[in-house]
């Protein structure tokens, strides 16, 4: 069991968490997650360690509400009690190459966070360009703008950087100069658009999947992917992969595999907190 | 495959008691005595919930058919056994009504008798090589029955002391995966004073036995009271530690531990890569049964999801496949199917079980082989193309093989699959262990006497070492690689001397 340390919310949505947890704290790489379980009847979910601090043995998760379990965790605070285990999945691939484009939407920019700062101080240039709704979903600009050359943002309504998707902004930049790899991570339609952009200016292009997951180890198989026309377990040999070999329309399809039984729980959740 | 085969029990026959208890009752009374019949829970009304199927044996009834064992001279019954359980010798105490006796007897060889009881395939280990069987073409003496009263009785009769240990030595030992292998490993090793820890990666202890074998037939307090006996004992367990990510071997080390046992299982579900097999609605039998054993995605009170489905096809034959289709079944499935690509003949599964699916009102499609699974337009499993198989002559080895019948396809309903087509070991352990030498199929190769690997001081045993086995085999494994890693440190402490 660990225990919760503290719980602030950077948008209407999204919570970030800081959670003790020593030992993935030490050996947490950019690229891991964590599964978490929240009480005897909680369902494991997967989350991006968003930062860790070895010294004081935390880590950080941030967590966007779009059902039942992560409500939960958005609603914890400080000292209560959380199962966390992991550092999970394969860590980032960091490496010298030039000038890096990392493309975050949504609460993928949490993910992202770690892997743009690895990025950057493997002495590559970083050009970020973070997308949300509207100004007041985008999170973690300030973090990820410490860490990057340029950054660019883009918000669908316009209320904040320039108006647009996501795509807009990275053809211009594609276009401009010249980019050696892209990591994007975000709404799988997202990055979807995203890789298909990227395979056309043949730019090597990792995308994170957040696929639908229960034991994060191997054992189940929910989280399986086709990946260059193999399919992969996302929890063991991802969750990062090659986006252009990525089959997103079975990822969008099969994350729609619970919805039903999903939504019905957590109508009944949210109508017991009302 | 008989390890523990002291032939202790031959010392033991002579003695008074047990000579004058087969003296008093000629063989031939003892031939003429039929079979005990379990109770069962009626089939429509278990499929009803998770009840245990099978609900025991009273002790007149356990006492009787102790009475059918003749105590053969040499008993074939135990080479049957892959750990020599003294079946004669527990089964005589039975029949003196020293339940305890028979207990201790059986534990000095099987630690978990009340598990081993309810899931050895008895049928093709002790009970086939039973003089019942083989000479006199009766049914065999129901051993694995007689086994799990005793230890029932035991837990019952609240007789269960810890066994004793020794001092501690404070020499730490890690044990990777709390399945059965683990489990036993950790019990002798604590026995012989070792510091002992558990790490399990999961949320909950036990291995298959918590999130594969269902309640019915197994109930989950059984493998929480042994659980609870062995931390008495002083086994430290530690969950959701993955070794190789949460901490790694050389952490471990770093710490003070001086050996491990991997008993890491073999976790991974295979897929048949057939077009359709990933839509939604077909999924491992792993998935399927961590969700309702593990998670209690059945529950409405539970967070995780499930499918209940109405038409279910389970693709194997196999024990996992016999469990995953009896939980639909419970789950209100209103057909429930095993599609097996060979006949009852050649089914792996242990033979109650497929008598309990049969009675439970589940269909058989064998000789049957999926070759497609078609979405219902959006992106959900709603019909099989199944393929008719038939067996050819027997070849070289003496096995038929499945052969598909040509266009004999047809297409049958189902909005939920499970595929039961087998599993491979874990790779987690292997991939964080470099130098550790593995099979191809990705099993890591032991020395088969003292189970130890080609680290110094790392052991292995069970699912991870044999591919997918049994429950027996695995706690014979831990127990073997208890004994190899006792002599490994003591020769260790001698060198150091
Ligand atoms: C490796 C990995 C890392 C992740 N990191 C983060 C993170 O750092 N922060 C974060 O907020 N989320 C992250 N996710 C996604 C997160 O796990 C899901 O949002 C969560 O499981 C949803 O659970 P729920 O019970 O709240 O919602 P559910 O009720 O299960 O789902 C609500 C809706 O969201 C969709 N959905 C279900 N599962 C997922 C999923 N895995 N990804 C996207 N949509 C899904 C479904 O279509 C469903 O209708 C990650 C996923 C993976 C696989
Ligand atoms: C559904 C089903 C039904 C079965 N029915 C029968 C039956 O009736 N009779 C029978 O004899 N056999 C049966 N079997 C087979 C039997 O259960 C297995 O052979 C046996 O459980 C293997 O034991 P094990 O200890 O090697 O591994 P497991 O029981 O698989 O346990 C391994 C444990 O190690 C943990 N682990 C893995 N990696 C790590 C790590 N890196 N760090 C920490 N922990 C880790 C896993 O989470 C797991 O809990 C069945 C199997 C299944 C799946
Ligand atoms: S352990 Fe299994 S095989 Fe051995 S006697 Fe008991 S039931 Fe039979
Ligand atoms: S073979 Fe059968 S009758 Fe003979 S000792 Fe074994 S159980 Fe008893
Ligand atoms: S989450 Fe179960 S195998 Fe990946």
């Amino acid at each position: 069991m660990n225990r919760v340390i503290a719980k602030e919310y950077l948008s209407p949505y999204v919570a970030q968490i800081i959670i003790h947890a020593p030992l993935i704290a030490r050996k947490r790489q950019a690229g891991h997650f964590v599964i978490i379980k929240i009480g005897e009847k909680g369902e494991r979910i997967p989350l991006t360690i968003a930062k860790a601090d070895a010294d004081k043995g935390t880590i950080t998760l941030i967590v966007q509400k779009v059902g039942l379990t992560s409500h939960k965790v958005a609603s914890l605070n400080a000292g209560d009690e959380i199962d966390v285990v992991g550092p999970l999945g394969n860590a980032t691939h960091i490496e010298k190459v030039g000038t890096v484009l990392c493309a975050g939407g949504g609460v993928g920019i949490a993910p992202l966070l770690p892997i743009v700062e690895a990025m950057k101080k493997a002495g590559n240039k970083i050009i970020s360009i973070l997308a949300a709704k509207s100004k007041d979903l985008l999170i973690l600009e300030n973090e990820i703008r410490s860490h990057s050359d340029e950054l660019i943002i883009m918000t669908d309504d316009g209320s904040f950087g320039q108006k647009g998707l996501i795509t807009a902004g990275m053809e211009e930049i594609l276009k401009a100069q010249k980019i050696d790899l892209c990591v994007t991570i975000g709404p799988t339609i997202m990055m979807k658009y995203a890789s298909l952009l990227t395979k056309k200016y043949n730019v090597p292009t990792i995308a994170s999947l957040n696929t639908i997951m229960v034991d994060g180890t191997g054992m189940c198989g929910a989280c399986r992917v086709t990946v260059g026309g193999q399919v992969k377990f996302a929890c063991v040999d991802g969750p990062e992969f090659n986006a252009h070999e990525v089959d997103f329309d079975e990822l969008l399809m099969r994350l729609g595999g619970y919805k039903n039984e999903e939504s019905q729980r957590y109508q009944k959740e949210l109508e017991k907190t009302r | 495959m008989v390890e523990q085969n002291d032939n202790s029990h031959r010392g033991l026959r002579e003695e008074a008691w047990r000579k004058e208890l087969k003296k008093s009752i000629p063989a031939r009374e003892r031939t003429a005595i039929d079979r005990v019949k379990m109770t069962e829970e009626d089939a429509a009304l278990r499929i009803k919930g998770h009840m245990e199927v099978n609900k025991g044996i009273t002790a007149e009834m356990a006492m009787q058919e102790a009475r059918r064992c003749l105590d053969c001279p040499d008993p074939q019954c135990i080479k049957g056994c892959p750990v020599g359980v003294d079946i004669p010798t527990f089964i005589k105490y039975i029949e003196a009504g020293a339940f305890a006796s028979a207990v201790a007897s059986i534990k000095e060889s099987n630690v978990f008798p009340s598990i081993c009881g309810r899931v050895c395939p008895q049928e093709i280990q002790c009970e086939a090589n039973c003089i019942y069987a083989k000479k006199l073409n009766k049914e065999p003496v129901a051993i694995g029955y007689l086994e799990r009263f005793v230890a029932d009785y035991e837990y019952m009769a609240s007789r269960v002391t810890p066994p004793e240990t020794a001092p501690s030595n404070h020499t730490r030992i890690a044990i990777i995966g709390s399945g059965p292998a683990g489990l036993a490993a950790a019990g002798d090793l604590v026995k012989h004073g070792y510091e002992v820890t558990v790490f399990e990666a999961l949320h909950e202890f036990g291995g298959v036995l918590r999130y594969g074998i269902p309640e019915f037939r197994l109930p989950k307090y059984i493998i929480d009271r042994e659980i609870k006996n062995l931390q008495k004992m002083g086994v430290k367990f530690e969950r959701n530690i993955i070794v190789g990510k949460t901490v790694t071997f050389s952490d471990l080390e770093d710490e003070g531990f001086r050996a491990f046992f991997v008993g890491s299982g073999a976790g991974l579900p295979n897929f048949m890569n057939i077009p359709g097999e990933n839509l939604n609605g077909v999924l491992s039998s792993n998935e399927y049964l961590t969700r309702v054993n593990l998670m209690g995605a059945d529950k409405p009170d539970h967070d995780t999801p499930v499918y209940f489905g109405k038409n279910v096809a389970v693709i194997g034959g196999g024990n996992t496949a016999m469990d995953s289709v009896r939980t639909a079944k419970r789950l209100g499935a209103d057909r429930a199917m095993i599609i097996y690509r060979r006949s009852f003949d050649e089914m792996p599964a242990r033979q109650e079980e497929i008598r309990h699916a049969l009675e439970e009102g589940i269909e058989f499609l064998n000789l049957h082989n999926p070759v497609e699974y078609i979405s219902n337009g959006n992106g959900h499993v709603s019909r099989i193309k199944v393929q008719r198989m038939m067996l050819s002559e027997p070849d070289a080895s003496g096995r038929k093989k499945p052969v598909p019948v040509e266009d004999s396809e047809y297409f049958i309903d189902a909005d939920l699959v499970i595929v039961s087509v087998g599993v491979s070991p874990n790779p987690l352990v292997p991939r964080s262990m470099p130098g550790l030498h593995v099979s191809p199929s990705g099993t890591i190769l032991v020395n088969a006497g003292e189970m130890n690997s080609n680290i110094e001081g790392v052991f292995a045993g069970g699912d991870i070492v044999r591919g997918g086995a049994t429950v027996i085999l695995a706690m014979g494994d831990g127990r073997r690689a208890a004994q190899g890693i006792h002599e490994y440190l003591q020769k260790k402490a001698k060198s150091v001397e």
